[in-house]
């Protein structure tokens, strides 16, 4: 037979029940089939043998019921009946089924319904929204690749190679005639004369290599000093210039005062340069023209003096 | 000189042939543990260390240093073995040196050192500069309204929901840096539903910067009209604050452009997408240059300000973050993770292939 009260009498509070979810407050049960979760004597699905809930399987609900006539039967126990997907008719099924059922069950199932329902919707809603996919990070393949890339840093060079790409478009004259370096334009000319210029390299070779004997040796006199004295020339205004290139960053106006010279040489330079970076001391420019011609080859020679006095 | 003694040792009164004998040899005291190892072991060491004695120099010839058993000896020996493995190394390198010197001119050209770059198997797709094929698909591509100077770059900054203070910070130093670049707040939006916007307001480009735990790890950069959207990971971030060394925030112009090493198929499409971030015209006044380097498939991003000293020297001062990028995947068309069509997607393979072409971008 069935008594409740002695059931609950056991399992509410003496004894063990193993549904039963103690916290400081409240106690839970964890029975499928209770319709509040909480652990009451009128929320018991074991110490009520009239019973009924709710519940829900793949967005369908179902009202499941329990009378005393069929406690014999366990497997038969729980009578389920599948509700209408559409709210109101769901709530008049409740209640065409549950009639004549305590208050208290009646209003229960039906909260419990209303809430699954909501649930349902808004998990419809989400599916809509922007998914977020995890993505596994496999640790040892991040950490190979953290090592990876350093030592892809440290092969890159990054400095080394940024500054040769910049001296690359200097060289290629992309930067036009804002810069001017004066050594550039003798290489210049020296490159635009086609035909001369193999057979002055030939020259030069061998005076270099004459010149590498005699170290200490200068065989022509005169040029030597007034070269001197132009790469000094060259010093002061490259000291100059950078110095007010890096005092202010008014390179507009430096430019400006560059491209004006310039363009005083550059009357006189332009048939040897088409893209003159040259700049040459205001003093004798005419007489610097004819001396350009036999300087270049000098200019080659003393190369390694003039980088290892200005480096 | 060993001689046995039937005693019974001070240490421990279990052996009564004495093994403290040895003690006197021993270069350094031993724990006491070494007494109580079995008499076998110690015989077979005694044998060797007689060898040993006179000089170390008769070895059998089987004898390795892995097989004495006492521990603090097996390191010495170890020790030895290595001091005389370097001293040799030493002195063929000294050798080496003079012979070198003493021929001058006429001494073979130095060796040059195996690296990853020398030894890798040559990639088909490498782009010859010259190769017509290429040169017209570029003609006709996404990019080509840019490269023949018809649209101007203009680039929207977003970054994925909820982003945490780093990501909003580097979201603003990369609006600095690439010039007509708007940061704006994503709010859960549907990227879907960004982009005809974005198009509708003339973007020509849309990058998002995906955070997690609270810094940038992803970018997805997509052309806007109809480009293609590659997707990157980003690692080692730097924000303008934490670098030493640094010069004042970047001015208004437009950067110079330097791409390293994109010499495949696949690299020359990447490397134009980003050369398509930056107006086609640089302002060298301002002198500031944005660096994308590709090395071994990591692209290092810098930017600095540079310097010309006079014509052999430049000097670099880095401004503006720094951040590595590495290509995941490549997509024709705009964002679409589910039907797109993708052109390349990287296979992450725990099996190594460093010798073979695992990289498609790299140089040789």
């Amino acid at each position: 037979m069935q008594h409740d009260d002695v059931i609950w009498d056991i399992i509410g509070n003496k004894q063990f029940c193993s549904f039963k979810v103690k916290t400081k407050s409240q106690g839970f049960c964890r029975n499928e089939y209770n319709i509040t979760g909480l652990c009451n004597r009128s929320s018991c699905p074991l110490a009520n043998s009239q019973y009924a809930t709710i519940r829900e399987e793949k967005g369908q609900c179902f009202l499941y019921m329990k009378v005393i006539e069929r406690a014999a039967f366990p497997a038969k126990m729980w009578e389920k009946v599948k509700l209408s997907k559409n709210y109101e008719k769901a709530l008049e099924q409740i209640d065409e089924n549950l009639i004549y059922w305590p208050r208290f069950i009646r209003h229960k199932c039906k909260q419990r319904f209303t809430k699954i329902t909501q649930y349902l919707i808004r998990m419809r809603k989400l599916v809509l929204k922007r998914q977020r996919k995890l993505v596994p990070l496999s640790r040892k393949v991040e950490r190979r690749e953290k090592r990876k890339e350093e030592k892809a840093l440290i092969a890159a060079q990054l400095d080394n190679a940024i500054e040769k790409e910049l001296l690359e478009r200097l060289k290629q004259g992309t930067y036009g005639d804002i810069y001017n370096f004066p050594v550039h334009a003798f290489d210049r000319a020296l490159e635009q004369q086609d035909a001369e210029s193999e057979s002055e390299s030939e020259e030069e070779e061998e005076e270099e290599e004459v010149d590498d004997e005699d170290v200490g040796k200068r065989e022509f006199v005169a040029d030597e000093e007034v070269e001197e004295s132009d790469l000094s020339d060259f010093e002061e205004m490259n000291k100059l210039r950078t110095s007010s290139d890096e005092e202010d960053e008014e390179e507009e106006e430096s430019s400006e005062e560059e491209e004006e010279e310039e363009e005083e040489m550059e009357m006189e330079t332009k048939t040897k340069a088409s893209r003159s970076k040259g700049k040459s001391p205001a003093n004798g420019s005419a007489a610097r023209k004819k001396r350009a011609y036999v300087e270049i080859e000098y200019e080659q020679e003393t190369e390694p003096a003039s980088k290892s006095r200005t480096t | 000189m060993f001689y046995f003694i039937n005693l019974y040792c001070t240490f421990c009164t279990t052996f009564p042939l004495c093994c403290c004998v040895k003690l006197e040899f021993l270069p350094q005291k031993g724990s006491i543990k070494e007494h109580l190892i079995s008499d076998l072991s110690r015989q077979k060491e005694e044998e060797k260390m007689e060898k040993s004695e006179p000089g170390a120099a008769a070895f059998p010839p089987t004898f390795s240093v892995s097989e004495i058993k006492n521990k603090q000896r097996r390191h010495l020996m170890f020790m030895k073995f290595k001091q005389e493995k370097r001293k040799q190394k030493m002195q063929l390198k000294k050798k080496k040196k003079k012979e070198r010197e003493a021929l001058g001119d006429k001494a073979p050209p130095k060796e040059v050192p195996k690296t990853i770059e020398n030894q890798r198997v040559f990639d088909e797709t490498m782009v010859d500069p010259e190769d017509e094929e290429v040169a017209f698909d570029e003609a006709t591509d996404e990019f080509s309204a840019y490269f023949n100077g018809l649209t101007n770059p203009k680039v929207l900054i977003t970054t994925s929901d909820r982003p945490r203070g780093r990501t909003v910070r580097f979201c603003e130093q990369l609006a600095t840096v690439i010039p007509n670049a708007h940061v704006y707040y994503r709010r859960g939006l549907a990227l879907k539903r960004v982009i005809p916007q974005c198009v509708a307001r003339n973007f020509t480009y849309l990058m998002v910067i995906n955070e997690d735990r609270k810094m940038p790890n992803g970018m997805v950069l997509c052309h806007l009209p109809d480009g293609p959207t590659a997707h990157f990971k980003i690692s080692s971030v730097r924000l303008r604050k934490e670098m030493k060394r640094r010069g004042k925030d970047p001015t208004e112009h437009s950067p110079e452009v330097i791409l390293n090493n994109f010499s495949t198929r696949l690299g020359h499409s990447i490397g134009r997408l980003f050369a398509a971030l930056f107006p086609q015209d640089p302002q060298f006044v301002g002198r500031q240059v944005a660096t994308f380097h590709n090395q071994r498939d990591f692209i290092f991003f810098r930017f600095h300000r540079y310097i010309f000293k006079n014509e052999k020297k430049v000097g670099i001062q880095e401004l503006g973050p720094r951040f590595t990028l590495k290509l995941r995947s490549l997509q024709k068309g705009t964002f679409d993770s589910k039907f797109g069509e993708y052109e390349w997607v990287l296979k992450v393979s725990n099996f190594s292939l460093r010798r073979q072409k695992s990289c498609d971008k790299e140089t040789n």
